[in-house]
């Protein structure tokens, strides 16, 4: 049947936001196809999960709930999504560009034999003509995302081999609610049915997840630092602007690797996606990796010595200047005009 | 311990640092000729989390498995100089254009003349594509398990292997049994340096391709020394099928490619005087975007 089908991640009981986001964004392709949005969800203890999924307007849910299928674990994971794959045949099916994601979407693609393509930032409903087939293909998913460090955005498309596949970055897709009350059909998996002893074969022995108190993601306004902020002290500085400003601090990739700053403060292409309402670049130069995750920001302030670093190119305001003073003085002159 | 034999899967790419349009081709696809290559970084990661296991487990075998073009040669041989046993290249053009879903199925069709193997280990990703795609879809079609974005090997036994992965927002350990494929994380040791005396040995290795426009002098160190030889591999040598290989076994096409420029706005520059920043900061308080 025609559909978007979106593969959600869940731990704890709670949906992962990239799941969600995806939700938002398999629905915005369902409503331009004119078809359902279905979705998966495998787990434990997953009782009352469709209600943080359907009101994202999902028409189906298949929920697979047993305790051997958290955490994450590629083959038992595996195994439902092709069998549901299979059987449903969607057009389209959406995974997070996440460590669970890029795990499980591949090895799917690869029993499906179909195309998938990694990290996409845009997705989008388009046409294309094959040439050597004289042939129009109709309603196909664009798979847009950066190649090659950032330099460029391809355009990734698949005609002949569905379900069209696609791996999505966190944070890129925006998060909106469909319906709170949406009506859902829910369907249970028979797990053992489908999932063998032998897909348990690799054992998690032991596991550390940090639950992040940091949400970049919602912080309307950003202070980050680079390299050039110098040392941990000196962030401190960032530290005390943003929190004047209501905001959060964040890093670079540099920073982040000289120890200035915690790395789940990371933004960039190997960190957080982020797009605030106000952006203030400090000491940052403006590596590809690193505007990839921010320049998306509706304002952005560079504070910078040098005043050819590539970040000026994106900025509303470039501040020529030593940070050291700079950023005292926005604290200071803050404090004298905010009412 | 019984000795293991390791697979490294290895890719030569592009250094996408420096990359500009120019680099295309028409149909979207990457132009390699224009650009300067490297060992993968997340390969030679590989590689060392191989040699390191043969430095544990005395007589394991290290074979190091590159599919490309016929520069990518230099793969096997800089394997060598760090400490590989052996090294096979996968090329014919007719594998060119090739996506995640073909590259995997080639590579795989070459491991399993390989066969049988304990462990096959690649970079979590190559930074031409960085796509993540390889290792898993070739773990698939060998039917075997896959532990991705490994760190660190805590202990080899011999039946299974266990490795501390290195997740988005913590680590996990896990245990596998053999065989397995794992990619391995940025984040684990890097790969030791060339090893002089295998540079003298080996910085004569030639592939069948190179030995025909070598000279007389290298044609007979060759014969005299098989080993120098590096074998390739064409579709026919890997029993291929022509519909499941290059562009014509790749379902993803691109259609269009764009190149990023940062757009230049209009930005106000400014002084660290007290009055820039203060101006600037009484706009943003007036246009609410601090407030």
């Amino acid at each position: 049947m025609k559909s978007v089908f979106v593969y959600c991640e869940v731990e704890n009981k709670k949906v992962a936001e990239i799941s969600q986001e995806l939700l938002s964004a398999g629905k915005r392709l369902a409503q331009k196809l004119g078809c359902p949005l279905e979705a998966m969800v495998f787990g434990s203890k997953l009782k009352d999960i469709s209600k943080q999924i359907a009101p994202y307007g999902v028409d189906k849910l298949y929920v697979a709930d047993d305790e051997r299928l958290e955490p994450y674990r590629t083959l038992p994971h595996a195994a439902l999504a092709t069998e549901i794959l299979k059987k449903q045949n969607p057009q389209i099916v959406l995974f997070g560009a996440t460590s669970v994601g890029r795990d499980l979407a591949p090895r799917i693609a690869s029993v499906l034999n179909c195309g998938l393509t990694a990290d996409c930032t845009i997705l989008d409903i388009g046409d294309h003509f094959v040439k050597k087939e004289k042939k129009e293909y109709k309603d196909l998913l664009y798979a847009i995302r950066p190649a090659f460090g950032g330099s460029i955005m391809a355009n990734i498309i698949n005609w002949d081999m569905h379900p069209q596949m696609a791996t999505v970055r966190e944070g890129v897709m925006k998060k909106e609610i469909f319906d709170a009350d949406y009506s859902t059909e829910i369907i249970n998996i028979d797990v053992n049915s489908i999932v063998k002893d032998e897909d348990f074969i690799v054992k998690i022995i032991e596991r550390h997840i940090e639950e992040s108190d940091v949400n970049l993601k919602e912080a309307p306004i950003i202070v980050a630092g680079g390299y050039g902020v110098g040392s941990k002290e000196n962030f401190q500085h960032l530290k005390d602007l943003a929190d004047l400003l209501g905001g959060e601090v964040g890093g670079s990739r540099a920073a982040v690797d000289a120890g200035f700053i915690d790395h789940n403060r990371q933004i960039g292409q190997t960190g957080t996606t982020v797009r605030p309402k106000l952006y203030i670049a400090a000491g940052i130069s403006g590596a590809i990796q690193h505007t990839a995750g921010m320049q998306d920001a509706s304002m952005i302030i560079s504070i910078n010595n040098d005043p050819d670093a590539p970040i000026n190119k994106l900025a509303d305001y470039v501040i020529e200047g030593d940070l050291g003073e700079v950023v005292p003085k926005m604290i200071k002159y803050y404090k004298k005009n905010a009412k | 311990m019984r000795p293991l034999k390791i697979i490294v899967l290895a890719k030569q790419v592009p250094d996408t640092r420096n990359v500009g349009p120019d680099a295309m081709k028409p149909d979207g696809t990457v132009n390699r000729g224009k650009l300067s290559t490297i060992f993968n970084p997340d390969d030679l990661h590989a590689l060392e989390l191989a040699l390191n296991i043969k430095d544990r487990v005395a007589g394991s075998e290290v074979i190091v498995l590159t599919m490309g073009p016929k520069r990518a040669a230099d793969i096997i041989r800089e394997g060598y100089y760090r400490g590989a046993d052996n090294g096979i290249m996968i090329s014919d053009k007719r594998f060119g254009g090739a996506d995640t879903l073909a590259t995997s199925y080639t590579l795989v069709k070459g491991i399993n003349k390989l066969a049988p193997f304990d462990l096959i280990l690649g970079g979590r990703q190559a930074i031409d594509g960085d796509t993540a795609q390889v290792g898993p879809q070739c773990a698939d079609k060998l039917k075997i398990p896959q532990v991705t974005y490994v760190e660190e090997i805590l202990e080899i036994r011999d039946k299974e292997i266990i490795a501390k992965r290195r997740l988005e927002k913590g680590v996990e350990t896990v245990s596998s049994t053999f065989p397995c494929l794992m990619t391995v994380h940025g984040s684990s040791p890097d790969c030791r340096s060339r090893h002089a005396k295998k540079v003298m040995k080996y910085k004569y290795a030639r592939t069948e391709t190179e030995l025909r426009s070598a000279d007389e002098m290298l044609i007979s160190l060759h014969q005299k020394r098989p080993h120098l030889t590096i074998p390739e591999w064409s579709v026919e040598d890997i029993n291929a099928d022509m519909d499941k290989i290059g562009l014509s076994g790749s379902p993803t096409k691109v259609k269009s490619v764009e190149s990023v420029v940062l757009t230049s706005s209009e930005a106000k520059i400014l002084s660290d005087s007290d009055v820039d920043i203060e101006n600037m900061i009484k706009e943003l308080i007036e246009h609410h975007t601090i407030g």
